[in-house]
């Protein structure tokens, strides 16, 4: 037994020895929990996207790509047990998708140098470059978000949201809290009266909150639910007759596993999102061919096209241009965190860009800066066909409302600066 | 033949009455000491204190309380979730009230103030027994984290909920936040744990933990004999729910950094607290110490095996996680219901004989 396992422990530093040269791109997934069903369509494309690029272009500048998956749960213990583990070989960004493991990751992560890509999640104020140097949140974030549902909504009502009603129905957690300032103040500005409703984590039990909704009848109900929550949330709006085109979500709370279940009486729910929808692009030809085809798909390989695989496939695509660009500054193709880190803060986003990735239009243009390490905060909306089973864009990229997030995003990096000595990163 | 009483002999009252009356148990704890104290804090790195040896050390001292009120006075509680996050929350308004005073008293006071809550929500045990208190003190744990995630005043009002510890250190030495050393954060964890360690030790073979375990035993018996059971039950949740706050004060300040009430202190991590204590043995601070390594180590290591070794899915490995958890905790059940520290106590007896065995 002993010998046993002595040269199983030599054969796993063996196959660990040449892994060094790869570029390391931990993916902290969870496959497994409540979260699972949002949490596997995008570490699937996020895998998926980096196995693309190493056999049709044999991965990065020369260099193959390697994804270390490991599996968090949602669960911050175990988020904190995975960065640890993974950042000893060399990780080079790191995405949880989640809120909370983004909370704890931001110190930590500054502190060894490796950036953080939270995309369109995590603390929002980390948009304050000056302030959170390792941590980016572009193209779009919560405060983007919530903007971008009310600009919506006075499109939709004639630009007038006077004494209009809308409840907040979120996920009681550090997620689900994060648009609720902004939301506010948009409420003072816009005069609409905002009503919260908080769900307690997994967000299987939502009666009550239904049962108030069906009480005041808000004009509006905007939802920041994640996981097990939405399908549940959508379902009970539907019981109670809720109108659906009246009912619109997050970017977190607008994927295919959130509508399906409801069945046709989801048909017309909103969500906005932050780059395109649909499979009608010529990237997944070459996934087809050189991934799927060869049976290296991720997981089950039945994700592809739906809303969530398209934000791995993007957050993958975001991490691996800047890793070229990093690799094109230092004229080195060995990069480590700290360069990837310089080459975030000078991502440019093209439209030719994404379109020699196949990817025309998938998402907006930006250019990132030492102090914007936000994005341009473009929010389109899509909407659910129940009978085609397919989200299509309703409306175009709208800018988000800058006056009001702005003011917000300073005063909170300034309260993190203080709280944690932190001196101004851009000269 | 290693192991034995033999030869040993106790001269003073002193010698006969101390913690590990045979030699090779007293040096055997004293090389323990040693390599923790002396050893490990050279060799240690990130990845072991912040995945495997702080959540050990942490736990460790939450099963050691929570073995105090469950194990030796028989108070069953499902509140330990909601008495972490007291420590935890106190610890939070103490840091950033007083940023100036050391993490040792901060943390002291964070275990002082659960003691206080931790009395409060033992009152009703004077009155209920037995599976009612077990849901008097779940209405505790889900009560203290509606609290924490409704008043804003627990968590400075920030925006997201979430409190995050800000830097503090002890001796110039940094233990919160991001800068800190593997080995601080490990040696500052450890002093806590052997503190508890003895002082629950020395309490419970003591009057006091005589009048919990009478309690415990019979407690129309105990009252008969002059056990005042209001004392014996109060001092049980003051001394359990104190080192529960400490525990939850290091888990939020030194180990995780940031905290969301509902994630990192709701009712799972009661049950957690409540199997490390039943599969390492009630009623035993070994078995506290057993426990909490069972349950934080074996998770990491099936992780290792699984997918470090064997390359599988790491969702696969996750789900085997939870079959193989489980299944242990029933055998270990059936095999051994008193725990991991009943199985120490025969293999020491065996260990006496052997290598006769008769």
């Amino acid at each position: 037994m002993k010998y046993k396992l002595g040269t199983m422990a030599v054969a796993a530093v063996m196959a660990a020895a040449p892994a060094m040269a790869d570029l390391v791109f931990p993916s902290l997934s969870y496959r497994t929990g409540p979260y699972a069903a949002g949490g596997i369509p995008f570490a699937d494309g996020y895998a998926d996207y980096f196995t693309l690029l190493n056999e049709r272009d044999g991965g990065i500048g020369g260099v193959p790509t390697r994804v270390v998956e490991c599996e968090t749960a949602y669960n911050t213990e175990k988020g904190v047990e995975c960065y640890e583990s993974t950042k000893g070989e060399g990780a080079l960004i790191y995405q949880p998708l989640s809120t909370g493991i983004t909370y704890q990751l931001i110190p930590k992560a500054t502190v060894d140098d490796i950036p953080i890509h939270s995309m369109g999640y995590g603390r929002t104020s980390a948009a304050n470059g000056d302030v959170f140097s390792h941590v980016f949140n572009y193209p779009g974030n919560y405060w983007h978000a919530a903007s971008g549902v009310i600009n919506y909504l006075l499109e939709s009502n004639g630009g007038d949201l006077n004494g209009k009603k809308i409840a907040l129905v979120y996920h009681n957690s550090a997620y689900g809290k994060e648009p609720i300032r902004t939301l506010e103040e948009l409420g003072k500005k816009h005069g609409f009266e905002l009503t919260l409703l908080p769900v307690d984590h997994p967000g299987q039990e939502q009666k009550s909150q239904w049962l108030q909704i069906r009480r005041e009848k808000p004009d509006n109900v905007v939802m920041w639910g994640w996981g097990v929550m939405n399908q549940v949330a959508i379902q009970e709006a539907a019981n109670i007759r809720y109108p659906m085109d009246q009912f619109i979500g997050v970017w977190w709370s607008g994927a295919q596993h959130d509508v399906l279940p409801a069945g046709a009486a989801a048909d017309g729910y909103k969500a906005v999102t932050f780059h395109a929808v649909g499979k009608d692009y010529p990237i997944f030809d070459d996934i087809k061919t050189h991934v799927v085809d060869k049976g290296m798909a991720a997981g089950a390989g039945d994700q592809i096209g739906t809303v969530l695989y398209n934000r791995g496939i993007y957050a993958a695509m975001l991490a691996a241009e800047a890793a070229k660009d990093a690799q094109a500054a230092n004229d080195t193709t060995d990069i480590t965190g700290g360069m990837m880190r310089d080459a975030m803060e000078n991502l440019n986003i093209t439209e030719e860009r994404m379109a020699s990735l196949g990817m025309p239009n998938f998402g907006p243009e930006f250019q990132v800066s030492c102090e914007n390490h936000g994005g341009p905060g473009l929010v389109a909306v899509a909407q659910w066909d129940a009978t085609a089973e397919e989200w299509n864009l309703i409306s175009e990229f709208v800018q988000a409302d800058m006056d009001v997030i702005q003011p917000l995003i300073d005063e909170d990096s300034a309260a993190y600066a203080s709280e944690n000595n932190i001196e101004s990163s851009c000269k | 033949m290693f192991y034995r009483e033999a030869g040993d002999f106790s001269t003073t009252y002193a010698e006969d009455q101390q913690t590990f009356p045979i030699k090779f148990d007293r040096y055997r704890y004293y090389v323990v000491l040693f390599i923790a104290i002396v050893v490990v804090p050279f060799i240690i790195n990130d990845y072991w204190a912040n995945s495997l040896l702080l959540p050990f050390l942490i736990y460790a001292i939450a099963a050691i309380g929570l073995n105090i009120l469950v194990g030796y006075c028989g108070q069953v509680s499902l509140g330990t979730g909601g008495f972490m996050a007291v420590g935890a929350y106190a610890c939070y308004k103490l840091m950033t009230s007083f940023p100036d005073i050391s993490m040792f008293i901060h943390i002291l006071l964070a275990g002082l103030i659960t003691a206080a809550v931790g009395v409060l929500f033992g009152l009703p045990s004077l009155r209920i027994k037995g599976f009612y208190l077990a849901v008097a003190t779940l209405a505790a744990q889900f009560f203290l984290v509606w609290l924490f995630n409704r008043v804003p005043w627990f968590y400075n009002y920030s925006a997201s909920g979430q409190i995050s510890a800000p830097e503090r250190s002890v001796f110039g030495i940094n233990i919160t936040g991001p800068n800190t050393e593997a080995w601080a954060t490990y040696l500052f964890c450890l002093v806590f744990v052997i503190l508890s360690a003895l002082v629950a030790r020395n309490l419970t073979r003591g009057s006091v933990g005589r009048k919990w375990m009478a309690i415990r035993d019979m407690d129309i018996a105990a009252e008969i004999i002059g056990v005042n059971p209001l004392r014996a039950k109060l001092t049980a949740f003051a001394v359990s729910s104190f080192f529960v706050g400490v525990s939850g004060a290091l888990f939020f300040s030194v180990y995780l950094g940031a905290v969301e009430v509902g994630e990192a202190f709701g009712i799972t991590k009661s049950f957690l607290v409540l199997f490390m204590i039943i599969i390492g043995g009630l009623g035993s601070i070994f078995g506290s110490f057993a426990g909490a390594a069972f349950l934080v180590l074996l998770p990491v290591v099936l992780k290792v095996v699984g997918v470090d070794w064997f390359g599988w899915p790491t969702d696969i490995v996750a789900h085997l996680q939870l079959v193989v958890v489980g299944a242990l905790i029933i055998i270990f059940l059936i095999a051994e219901p008193h725990g991991l520290a009943q199985l120490w106590r025969v293999a020491k007896e065996k260990l006496r004989l052997w290598p006769f065995p008769h």
